[in-house]
């Protein structure tokens, strides 16, 4: 690609954006039918990338980008390498089949546009993290995909399982998005640079580094919580609430495969270190063993599937902690070849749903002459996920082996994991793909879309229309899934196979550039499918042999698996209720605690604040006043008006009633306005005595309307308790006006302000020239907020309390 | 809300008789005033600020002689919706200038001669006019707010 590309980069990131913003609109208009334009937007996107194929072999990454804040150094920009390629070409091929599986499985739903809006939104935003060179521009993609995923999983938002696992999602990868965050921020101050490209480059000061651990924990809380590591697994399996295409899309084939993304991507510069070559292959292993062990024990086929993706992605991580040119090479060909067999598996499970009316394999079977090319799909992508040649899975399985055969413990204990997991693995496999299709027919609830009629069957594209007629007369026949949801599983499925078949292109393409960019050194992959004697050969006959053990005795090891999770009893899935249920119990005990409701609690809280932060620095750095002197030359006039000053002051304290205090607190406003008037600051004593007077209007207005008791009821130790703050406050403020006095005058602003107030701004009155043209922005936020606090006033009289609302009167415990 | 022995503001206005026939008059003259501190405030004391507590003030005592309705079909408009206008023309002042492409709320001004006379027109004119209307309005909100019973 040349360097001029950039603006059609940049056009084709953002493409998906503005496909999702059309697709409402076009699938009113279109109906279902939407699918076929909005699928040519990925499939525009994987042929504009196929262009930088060439460079990519040739070693060479397509960067470019734009100035983002360049007072920061953040750049939108991007970084097109052989990972960042592969994954490209998946999100955007899958992408396209995912849109016109949706567009038949979702036919007719009222919401199908706002569906194909939010699962192109996810596209684009994973699009986005992969080809994000800037870290910024990494996590804001990435946060968009946990986003995006919310909204996918709670579409059915009139359910609660559904919502309950759209929340457990955004919980659990958003929060490790801030854990990523946090980690990339800390590597960007450790070494100075927040791109992707550069950071390879800065890898030995990294690992040389104090906190290198401390960002190297913080990543994998991002990385293990989106790819669903043990033990953060348990959102991925509640995900399945989402429609089934997008359990294939984000679910198995990409979203989740971000954060073995992210490791693959940072492994140059975090890996061939011990924590690494420790923290992954242990937590890797685990999760492949939980994943294949509880998938065991579904009878769910999607569950089935998600439990073998979270083992499938725990291998991943095994594979690329462990860190040798070999894992890589076995992890870029497993990750190729999880995202097309398990794409396709989740779509044929979709199709077996949409048609039979069940996903319980132990009540499936028999569909194999009713869906031949379902199942014919099916059969080529368990062939792969087994692992059988010739097909792309074998060879990525014959690798894994070779990459972990090995002498020394470590290599056994993790081959022996491997081997243990691909077996139950296999078993899964066919479990899916085999069993609901051979057996005798069995009775069926028969498809969906008949049983609650839908919008007026129109001529359906690729149903036969003979077919068509029949599905009218015979309500429960179950026949073959529409052409667009067919699509999908058949061609994951032979890309699959010809992976598999042609597997030097294949390798040039895809799994060479891809493999040399996470080792940073140029490898070129070689593995074939024709078997080999070798050890992998030998272990992988032992792992087949395996899981046709396990396959031909899955009830009893489903059996056997329950026994075993149930002994166990509580999981993270629990635990994370309970974190939820713990947050919202301590939140309402928090806020009833500090949040009483009670005006005077508050006022006085507001009070003591201001005492403390006006007397505690005076005190602290001893800069109390010194004590002002007796004005020598004050004429009688003032002393006076001072004096009628003092005697309101006491009218407020001793006045028998509450509206004979508010009317003497106008008694000294007044003199305080005089006094103001007699040194000189005409527009000052205007406006105290304007204020002076609505305030005694207002305060006897709230005390008639709130219907406060006319005398005060305070006693003892209240009234002492509140003169003290009072005091405290009156003193605090009189210190500090006084000190500010006494501190010499900087003249500056007065002379300034004296001298080009009548020559630029036309106006005598300084006062008001600073207000409406000098300082205009000051009042100008001034006046706003005169008027926020008008309308909030208003709206705190209008609100009428009926009946008694306690504060925090939502208790948790209440409405359980 | 029950049993609230009449006080003050119960009433429509005050029962006074002197009060309440001399308030309109009073209403009428403040609020006169208040345009004029309004007007003269660039070079004498006064301004939107104080002009707006004037009128405020002159329809709280409209309001406490002849009650809330006899303030609301005099104003015509909603009290905060004057304040809103006020803050509306305040910012549109300010934002006058970036069409004679200088900084926003640089002042702008104009000496037209109306009638034989040179009247100085300016964007701080109209933004002190929006001050005075956010004050007055903001301010009368809340004291016709106050007086307002559920019978009004």
């Amino acid at each position: 690609m040349a360097a001029n590309d950039a603006p059609f980069i940049f056009l084709a990131l953002i493409a998906p954006f503005l496909a999702a913003a059309v697709a409402p609109v076009l699938t009113r208009a279109m109906g279902h039918r939407a699918a076929l334009p909005l699928a040519l937007v990925p499939t525009g996107i994987f042929a504009f990338f196929c262009r930088a194929l060439s460079d990519v072999q040739a070693g060479q990454a397509v960067t470019g980008g734009y100035l983002w804040v360049p007072s920061f150094n953040v750049s939108y920009s991007w970084l097109i390498d052989g990972l960042s390629l592969t994954f490209v070409l998946l999100i955007s091929g899958i992408g396209a089949l995912i849109i016109l599986y949706a567009g038949g499985y979702l036919k007719g739903h009222a919401q199908q546009g706002r569906f194909f809006s939010f699962i192109l939104m996810f596209m684009g935003s994973m699009l986005g993290v992969v080809v994000s060179d800037s870290f910024l521009m990494l996590f804001i993609y990435w946060e968009l995909t946990s986003i995006t995923s919310f909204l996918l999983i709670g579409f059915d938002h009139a359910r609660e399982a559904s919502r309950r696992a759209a929340i457990q999602a955004l919980v659990v990868t958003g929060g490790g998005g801030l854990a990523l965050l946090a980690g990339l921020i800390l590597v960007w101050n450790i070494t100075g640079v927040s791109t992707i490209s550069l950071l390879l480059e800065y890898a030995p000061a990294l690992k040389a580094s104090p906190f290198f651990f401390a960002s190297l924990l913080l990543i994998l809380g991002g990385a293990f919580t989106k790819s669903a590591q043990f033990p953060f697994h348990f959102w991925l399996p509640n995900a399945m609430e989402a429609p089934t295409p997008v359990s294939a899309y984000l679910h198995s084939a990409t979203m989740v495969k971000a954060g073995v993304f992210l490791l693959m991507r940072l492994q140059p510069a975090f890996g061939d270190t011990p924590a690494w070559e420790t923290i992954l292959p242990v937590f890797g292993g685990a999760t492949l063993i939980a994943g294949t062990v509880i998938g065991l024990r579904q009878t769910d086929l999607k569950l089935m599937l998600a439990y073998t993706t979270v083992a499938s992605l725990g291998l991943l991580v095994m594979l690329t902690g462990f860190g040798t040119p070999h894992a890589l090479e076995s992890a870029v060909l497993y990750l190729i070849a999880h995202a097309l067999f398990k794409g396709a598996l989740f779509m044929v499970a979709g199709a077996i749903d949409h048609e039979a009316g069940t996903r319980d394999v132990t009540r499936l079977g028999g569909l194999r002459r009713a869906m031949p090319v379902t199942f014919a799909a099916a059969m080529l992508a368990a062939l792969s996920m087994g692992g059988l040649p010739p097909l792309l899975g074998f060879l990525a399985k014959e690798e894994i082996y070779e990459a972990l055969a090995g002498s020394n413990p470590r290599a056994l204990a993790f081959m022996l994991t491997a081997i243990i997991g691909n077996a139950l693995m296999f078993a899964l496999a066919f479990a899916v793909a085999l069993k609901p299709f051979i057996g005798p027919e069995r009775a069926l609830p028969g498809p969906h879309h008949e049983a609650k009629p839908v919008a007026p069957a129109s001529a359906l594209p690729g149903v036969a229309s003979t077919k068509g007629e029949k599905d009218k007369m015979q309500a429960t026949h179950i026949h073959e899934a529409p052409l667009l949801m067919l699509a999908g599983p058949v061609v994951l499925a032979l890309a699959g196979l010809a992976a598999g078949v042609f597997s030097d292109a294949f390798h040039a393409a895809f799994s060479s550039p891809m493999a040399s960019a996470i080792a940073h050194q140029a490898r070129t992959v070689t593995i074939s499918a024709i078997p080999h004697l070798s050890l992998p050969f030998l272990l992988s006959l032992v792992t087949v042999a395996l899981g046709v053990i396990v396959y031909l005795l899955l009830d009893r090891a489903r059996d056997a698996a329950a026994a075993a999770l149930e002994s166990i009893g509580w999981g993270p899935d629990q635990g994370f209720d309970q974190a939820m249920r713990g947050l919202i119990r301590g939140a309402h005990a928090l806020t009833t605690r500090i949040q009483s409701g009670r005006l005077e609690t508050y006022i006085m809280v507001t009070f003591i604040v201001i005492a403390t932060s006006l007397l505690v620095p005076m005190a602290i750095f001893s800069e109390w006043p010194s004590p002002p002197v007796w004005p020598a030359e004050a004429g009688f006039h003032e002393l006076v008006i001072f004096a009628i000053a003092v005697i309101g002051l006491f009218a407020v304290v001793l006045a028998a009633d509450r509206l004979t205090a508010i009317v003497s607190l106008g008694i000294q406003g007044f003199s305080v306005a005089v006094i103001f008037m007699l040194y000189g600051a005409p527009d000052l004593a205007f406006t105290q005595f304007m204020v002076e007077t609505l305030s005694v209007v207002i305060l006897a207005l709230v005390m008639t309307r709130l219907d406060l008791q006319p005398s005060d009821h305070r006693h003892g130790w209240e009234m002492i308790k509140d003169a003290v703050i009072a005091l405290a406050c009156g003193v605090g403020f009189a210190a500090l006006l006084l000190r500010a006095v006494q501190m010499p005058f900087n003249r500056e602003l007065t002379d300034f302000f004296n001298a080009w107030s009548k020559v630029v701004a036309h106006g005598t009155n300084v006062v008001n020239v600073i207000i409406v043209d000098f300082r205009g922005t000051d009042t100008l936020g001034e006046i706003a907020v005169v008027a926020i606090t008008g309308l909030a006033i208003l709206a705190l009289i209008r609100i009428r309390v009926s009946g008694t609302v306690r504060p925090a009167d939502n208790d948790p415990e209440r409405s359980d | 809300m029950a049993d609230r022995s009449p006080r003050r503001g119960e009433r429509r206005g005050m029962d006074t008789l002197i009060f309440r026939t001399m308030a309109p008059y009073l209403t009428a003259l403040m609020m006169l005033f208040s345009v004029f501190v309004l007007l003269r405030g660039h070079n004498q004391p006064g301004g939107g600020f104080i002009g707006g507590l004037i009128a405020a003030s002159a329809l709280a005592i409209l309001g406490i002689a002849n009650g809330v309705s006899a303030v609301r079909r005099a104003l015509w408009f909603d009290p905060i919706a004057i304040a809103a206008a006020g803050l509306a023309m305040a910012a549109l002042a300010g934002l006058l200038s970036l069409f004679a492409d200088v900084p926003f709320m640089t002042a702008l001004w104009a000496f037209p001669h109306i009638l034989g006379t040179e009247v100085a027109l300016s964007t701080p004119l109209m933004f002190d006019i929006g001050v005075y209307l956010v004050v007055t309005g903001a301010i009368t909100t809340i004291a016709l707010a106050l007086e307002e019973r559920e019978d009004d």
